[in-house]
């Protein structure tokens, strides 16, 4: 069985957001990039699969300029077999997916975040699906290799649900696929510089939609305190002068 | 041309949100001089079908096909595209939840049209068709353009209220051809919350964090979320010590929420935890840490000791 698994390319969480250009481009000065935090979870349950036994290889993919290769490097160090670097800025999910889609078939699994922290668009992994006409499980917190397919633990609105599905299928992950993510150790980061990482060409696909601008959330007004022996009070204010209660 | 709209029920009875989506998609349709198709998946009533009606949806498709239950996503996306196809569906909506996050990028991608997730309010202007939403999540907006003619929207939970209007609806069955062999997932069990209020529909949220101590000390909590109607949720250190369920946590890594009233009880709110919570409409924080960083985006603050304030919290409330 071959795994692929999807990385977005994206800004530390704890990043502070700027913006450049009169708010038409993201302020990318002294940023630090990690993998997407779902992809790293997607990828630290390929790796669990892999130890299971029953997979032959993980590749990792994903769509960026050369100054991505960092964070494919870091995924080869965690574990991946190889990697795919796509060259191309990533314009919108749907050109993102159809690159994807070019290197994505000949998998038996392939793992994508549920979103990307930077632009949650929560697409690419159901695109990717859609174009190679494979099966899709969204929203899924556990995954296990039964033959030819799946079981798969996943969430729906209001429960959750155990399900089988053949493949090849596109399993888009949330929280609970992986406990931790993994950090990678020395070893691993020394075996990733000679593990190969391949740069292919992009394909033609015109992006569907495009950011215009950005804005930053107006500042708070200041919090209102409350005396802690007069907890209660609380209640009153949510009631009488916020409305909400 | 019309607006087609994605309607979920459970068990037969539509939520709260169905009705939002119904709305949202009247108000769209009337600045464009279009209508709304709402389309229904599963066994629901004509009683309840008509209820789309009460907010704008001027025809219902009613697709009841046991096969549907399982919710294979490649089926489902395949009747929407069908029906989307029918109506000649300009524009589809779905809600920005598990299901909606499944279908919507398959049938964009059928359609050829272009897909915006998250969306917040109604669009920023129609010509070009601009959207706002909310990325970085939530540290903040942007405003996103669609360069196709069909447009794709999943809309964020709590972005619009409900609009009756007068009911003009028909009910009309669909029934997209669609083969058994599409349909791939098999479902061997499935289990539903039941007996609280969930946390994506919950109005009142109640979160508890680290300051909590332990998971034996969640029941004051639990009280006060049982009196005010609200839902359980905590942070992420919480879920990973397996004080409370990894379903309930919020933040960046686990749900995202946008309730009336977010109450975090020991929470310090790191970044990571906020991308979750800032769409609350008002905050109510309670840290024993005047520095906590919670502070600075909540409205309401106590700095003190939780097991103090909760009580206080629950006769409060037990006084209204």
């Amino acid at each position: 069985m071959k795994i692929l698994v999807l990385i977005s390319n994206v800004p530390d969480t704890t990043t502070k957001i700027r913006f450049t250009g009169d708010n038409t481009s993201f302020d990318d000065a002294g940023v630090q990039w990690i993998i997407n935090p779902w992809d790293e979870l997607a990828l630290t349950r390929a790796m669990e699969l892999k130890e299971a036994g029953g997979v032959d290889t993980i590749t990792v993919a994903n769509v960026g300029e050369k100054s991505t290769e960092p964070t494919l490097r870091k995924a080869l160090a965690v574990g991946a077999d190889d990697a795919i670097r796509i060259d191309a800025p990533a314009k919108d999910a749907f050109f993102v997916a159809a690159q994807l889609a070019e290197v994505a078939k000949g998998y038996d699994l392939i793992l994508a975040g549920i979103e990307a922290s930077d632009y949650n668009g929560n697409a690419v992994g159901g695109m990717l699906a859609e174009i190679l006409d494979f099966n899709s499980v969204s929203a899924v917190s556990g995954i296990n290799i039964e033959g030819d397919s799946f079981k798969v633990n996943r969430e729906i609105d209001g429960g959750s649900q155990v399900l089988t599905i053949s493949g090849p299928l596109v399993a888009i992950v949330q929280k609970g696929i992986a406990k931790e993510p993994r950090i990678p150790a020395m070893r691993g980061i020394m075996m990733a510089r000679k593990k190969p990482l391949v740069v292919a060409p992009p394909v033609d696909a015109h992006e569907k939609t495009q950011f215009v601008n950005f804005e930053l959330p107006p500042p708070k007004a200041a919090c209102k305190m409350v005396d802690e022996e007069n907890a209660k009070e609380i209640i009153t204010l949510l009631h009488e002068e916020a409305k909400v209660l | 041309m019309s607006i087609l709209v994605y309607t979920e029920n459970w068990d037969g009875k539509f939520k709260k949100l169905s009705f939002e989506l119904v709305s949202y998609a009247a108000a769209i349709a009337k600045e464009m001089g279009s209508t709304v198709t709402a389309l229904s998946v599963g066994n629901v009533a004509d009683d309840e079908l008509n209820k789309l009606g009460n907010y704008g949806a001027a025809k219902i498709l009613t697709v009841n096909d046991d096969r549907f239950s399982t919710l294979d996503n490649r089926a489902l996306a395949k009747a929407v595209v069908a029906a989307a196809q029918n109506e000649t569906a300009k524009i589809v909506i779905f809600a920005n939840n598990n299901l909606g996050k499944a279908i919507a990028p398959r049938v964009s991608v059928v359609l050829q049209a272009g897909l915006v997730g998250g969306v917040m309010a109604l669009p920023v202007t129609f010509d070009p068709f601009v959207v706002k939403k909310k990325v970085f999540t939530g540290k903040a907006f942007a405003n996103v353009k669609f360069d196709t003619d069909v447009k794709v929207i999943t809309l964020a939970q709590n972005s619009y209220d409900l609009v009756e209007t007068e009911n003009n609806a028909t009910i009309e069955a669909f029934n997209p051809d669609i083969a058994d062999s599409v349909f791939a997932t098999s479902v061997s069990e499935t289990n539903k919350v039941t007996g609280q209020v969930l946390l994506s529909d919950a109005e009142i949220v109640i979160s508890g964090g680290r300051g909590m101590k332990s998971g034996d000390n969640w029941g004051g909590l639990e009280e006060l979320a049982d009196l005010l109607n609200a839902g359980m949720a905590c942070s992420r250190p919480v879920s990973d010590e397996g004080w409370r369920p990894h379903s309930e946590h919020v933040g960046q890594t686990g749900k995202i929420i946008a309730p009336n009233i977010y109450f975090a009880f020991g929470i310090s709110g790191a970044i990571q935890h906020l991308g979750g919570v800032s769409s609350s409409k008002i905050i109510v924080a309670i840290n024993k840490d005047a520095e906590a960083p919670i502070f600075e985006t909540a409205d309401y603050g106590i700095i003190g000791d939780v097991n103090k304030v909760i009580p206080q919290l629950i006769e409060g409330v037990k006084e209204m």
